[in-house]
């Protein structure tokens, strides 16, 4: 007799994503995969639009992180036009993307992902969001993080118009440049980031890192998969987001690939499959031989985690750090424990809060020169940078007037797709034994994906958070047999 | 949870989560949304599902802010468990109120939005043609999924609307008004757009700039013009929405030294947006005859694109006829 459990995430409701978990006769997992049931079509719709256009059109496919989508966009536009951004103009996108990474991963930290560890995996539906870790960590905390956070944005709503949907990016430069009143104001807003990165660490630090029960769900063995990983890296191969090489490591951490944005065809195609509405990005090199780990198979990861995987360091001193004591604390590089991605996120925001500084201590960020007007003819053009939650691709090709006849996206969120199925199915496979399901299932099911922060705005719309699970398990008419639900 | 405290909804449906953020974004505003109301549906943050909300009874919710338009299955069922459920239903954001970005789709169907992202994507690797089905079998295990349609409908194509609130994000003033207006009871007749009723010119900080009587001899795309931060972008030739658009968005575009886009969609005067900026637009080019008018529509590359950026699914143009795709 054959089960089937359904985790539905009713945040995305029977809309936006939900868990399938099958158990053989014995009562034990046989596959567990993710669906999501949504789809827009960018990539149709994008078609006859003016090039120029895509930074105010792509950011529509995810109002969580619009900037990414504006940003590869921008990048692509500029490779369209042959031109490059002004040096000024480079600065100025580079702060708008560290401020963005900046607040988008404390959002995650405090609201979405962090409650599982601040209020508790174990604790109450009810309290396992921003509430609760402001109950937890203490209202002035939590009306830091509210100001913060909109302090960063301001920066955003500033030099792009709107935090949510920016308009500033242009090719060969930027719409708006800084005046130095602003510069000063900012270069305040960034030091406080630095300085709230760093609690946010010591946050992680004190509730996660000193609680041995924690610590061994952290590195426990149902949040593991060993996959290769994927990252932007400067010309030091040090975790970059705004633009440099993609680097690829295999799973025992070696370098297996480094190549320009332009190539990526070479190195990243997209599997099918008919029960689920996105694609499964694998590397072309290795092949896509399913939903299997190891060297062998073409699955890689992207996001916090694969990043400083990828690199050989992070850019910033203090960064950096944190960088060298969470490859002491996890064994060494390359980490492959899932849950790990919550660390390295705090890690890479206090970089980015580091390079808000830099940049605005930069005297030349407020220089008037941000624009360069392209002179030659548009044809085709890759843009890629790192979206918080991993690799984005902007790829357009126009006629001579600049008109889209072809455009191709890959977005973060899938980057993960195959891995986040392989982590449910494993988590699920420590969980479930022998037809037992335990209430506990719940908790540990979500925590499997969660470090991912499945933004499906990118590949749907799930919102990368808390999501309430029900879980049904059923007999093989489909009879409810039991309802879990919290 | 008191009973006596109005219950609110919220939901989502073809949209980006933009609209979401933009009730998180209200920063410290946000908690005394909550303590004045009682939130019994949203996805995004509470763990209430549907069968609690088919489980209430009629009318018992006072309002939903529903966004995103709809396109899946799924969505319609939800908007329609919701108008049950709701005194007041509230077409949140440019989606919801007038199709939105993702309404650039009614100019193709499903076929060719499916053969582009499964098929002809440069890196699509799919020999054996494979497409997401509505029911498929995976291992001998049956699995459902929504279905895709060939149009996006704004919200009031599907269920009746009650208010708009417009944007792309709308703008927390606006969100906290209209929060206000409802909790105060003060409400508009209904359909209202809660924005208020003039053009995003009339707001505009540029509107000095603009000439008394304005002249366009050339149409310049914003990448082809170092752009004044001062100056009416219609006066610099650059395309703007804003003579067609509803204001009330802080003209935070303009703000970027980015010109209008029309998210606020028209005012309550105008039905179709991209009619209105036409007839507009044809009395300000600075034409001596047919063929200078010929000449500067033709520079216009891509009017339809342009002109309905977020209004296509509501506009009398709905969408693009299947037998013309290809």
């Amino acid at each position: 007799m054959t089960q089937r459990i359904t985790i539905d995430p009713i945040t995305r409701l029977e809309g936006h994503g939900k868990i399938e978990i099958f158990l053989d006769d014995l009562g034990n997992v046989e596959r567990a995969i993710l669906q999501v049931p949504e789809l827009r079509g960018f990539e149709q719709f994008a078609i006859g639009r003016p090039v120029e256009e895509m930074p105010r059109i792509t950011p529509r496919i995810c109002g969580v992180c619009p900037t990414a989508h504006h940003m590869a966009a921008t990048k692509a536009v500029d490779a369209v036009f042959h031109i490059e951004p002004t040096p000024t103009a480079r600065k100025l996108r580079e702060l708008i993307y560290n401020a963005f990474f900046m607040e988008d991963h404390t959002l995650h930290f405090f609201f979405l992902g962090g409650p599982d560890f601040v209020v508790g995996p174990q604790a109450p539906a009810a309290e396992r969001n921003i509430l609760g870790v402001i109950g937890k960590v203490g209202v002035e905390i939590g009306s830091r993080v509210i100001r913060i956070r909109e302090d960063v944005r301001e920066i955003m709503n500033h030099l792009c118009g709107k935090a949510i949907h920016p308009v500033c990016g242009l090719p060969g430069g930027v719409a708006k440049g800084l005046d130095e009143e602003h510069r000063l104001k900012f270069l305040e807003t960034a030091k406080a980031a630095v300085d709230f990165a760093e609690f946010a660490l010591q946050i992680f630090d004190d509730v996660v890192l000193k609680n041995k029960g924690y610590v061994e769900v952290v590195v426990g063995e149902a949040y593991k998969i060993k996959t290769y990983y994927m990252g932007l890296v400067n010309d030091r191969n040090q975790v970059e987001f705004y633009d440099g090489h993609l680097r690829v490591v295999d799973p025992d951490g070696r370098e297996f690939a480094k190549f320009k944005p332009a190539d990526y065809l070479e190195h990243i195609a997209e599997h099918v499959e008919p029960w689920t509405y996105v694609k499964f990005p694998f590397l072309k090199k290795v092949g896509w031989k399913g939903f299997v780990e190891g060297k062998d198979s073409g699955v890689y990861r992207v996001a916090p985690l694969a990043r400083l995987n990828a690199a050989d360091s992070m850019q910033t001193p203090r960064a950096q750090k944190h960088y060298e004591r969470m490859y002491a604390t996890l064994g060494g590089k390359p980490v492959h424990n899932t849950l790990a991605f919550h660390w390295a996120r705090l890690i890479e925001a206090l970089q980015a809060a580091e390079r808000m500084v830099e940049l605005l201590q930069d005297q030349e960020i407020t220089s008037p020169d941000i624009r360069r007007l392209p002179t030659q003819t548009p044809t085709e053009g890759v843009g890629i940078v790192e979206a918080p939650r991993g690799v984005l691709v902007h790829h357009y090709k126009t006629d001579e007037k600049g008109l889209i006849t072809d455009a191709n996206l890959i977005v973060a969120t899938i980057g993960n797709a195959a891995a986040i199925n392989m982590s449910i199915e494993k988590a699920a496979k420590a969980f479930i034994k022998g037809g037992q399901v335990s209430e506990g299932l719940l908790n540990m099911a979500e925590m499997a994906f969660r470090p991912y922060d499945p933004c499906h705005g990118c590949g749907t719309h799930a919102w990368p958070g808390n999501v309430p699970l029900i879980l049904n398990i059923r007999g093989p008419r489909g009879q409810l047999l039991r309802q879990l639900r919290r | 949870m008191s009973d006596l405290k109005p219950k609110v909804a919220f939901y989502w449906c073809s949209s980006c989560g933009g609209c979401e953020e933009s009730i998180v974004d209200l920063a410290e505003d946000i908690l005394k949304v909550v303590a004045a109301v009682d939130i019994v549906f949203w996805p995004v943050a509470l763990d209430f599902k549907k069968k609690d909300v088919e489980a209430m009874p009629d009318k018992s919710i006072a309002v939903s802010f529903i966004n995103g338009g709809i396109r899946m299955s799924e969505q319609e069922e939800m908007a329609q468990l919701l108008r049950r459920k709701s005194q007041i239903v509230v077409a949140h954001g440019a989606c919801a109120h007038l199709g939105g970005i993702p309404g650039l789709a009614n100019f193709w169907n499903k076929s060719t939005v499916f053969d582009k992202v499964y098929h002809t994507t440069v890196s699509t690797d799919n020999a054996k043609g494979t497409e997401p089905q509505p029911k498929t079998s995976l291992d001998g295990y049956e699995l459902t999924l929504s279905e895709f349609w060939d149009t996006v409908h704004p919200l009031d194509d599907i269920i009746d609307v009650d208010y708009y609130l417009p944007g792309c994000a709308p703008h927390r003033d606006l969100i906290i008004n209209a929060v206000t207006a409802i909790l105060e009871g003060k409400l508009p007749p209904k359909g209202s757009v809660l924005a208020p009723n003039k053009s995003c010119c009339d707001d505009c900080e540029r509107n000095d700039s603009k000439p008394d009587k304005l002249q366009i001899k050339e149409i310049k795309r914003p990448y082809e013009v170092l752009l004044d931060p001062k100056t009416c972008f219609l006066a610099q030739g650059v395309i703007c929405m804003g003579p067609a658009t509803r204001g009330g968005c802080g003209e935070r575009c303009i703000n970027g030294n980015m010109p209008c886009r029309g998210c606020m969609g028209p005012t309550d005067q105008v039905h179709d947006q991209g009619a209105k900026f036409l007839s507009a637009f044809a009395s300000i080019l600075d034409a001596n005859d047919e063929k200078d008018v010929e000449r500067l529509v033709d520079s216009i590359v891509d009017p339809a694109g342009t002109f309905y950026r977020f209004s296509l699914p509501s506009s009398i143009l709905k969408r693009k006829k299947l037998e013309a795709v290809k």
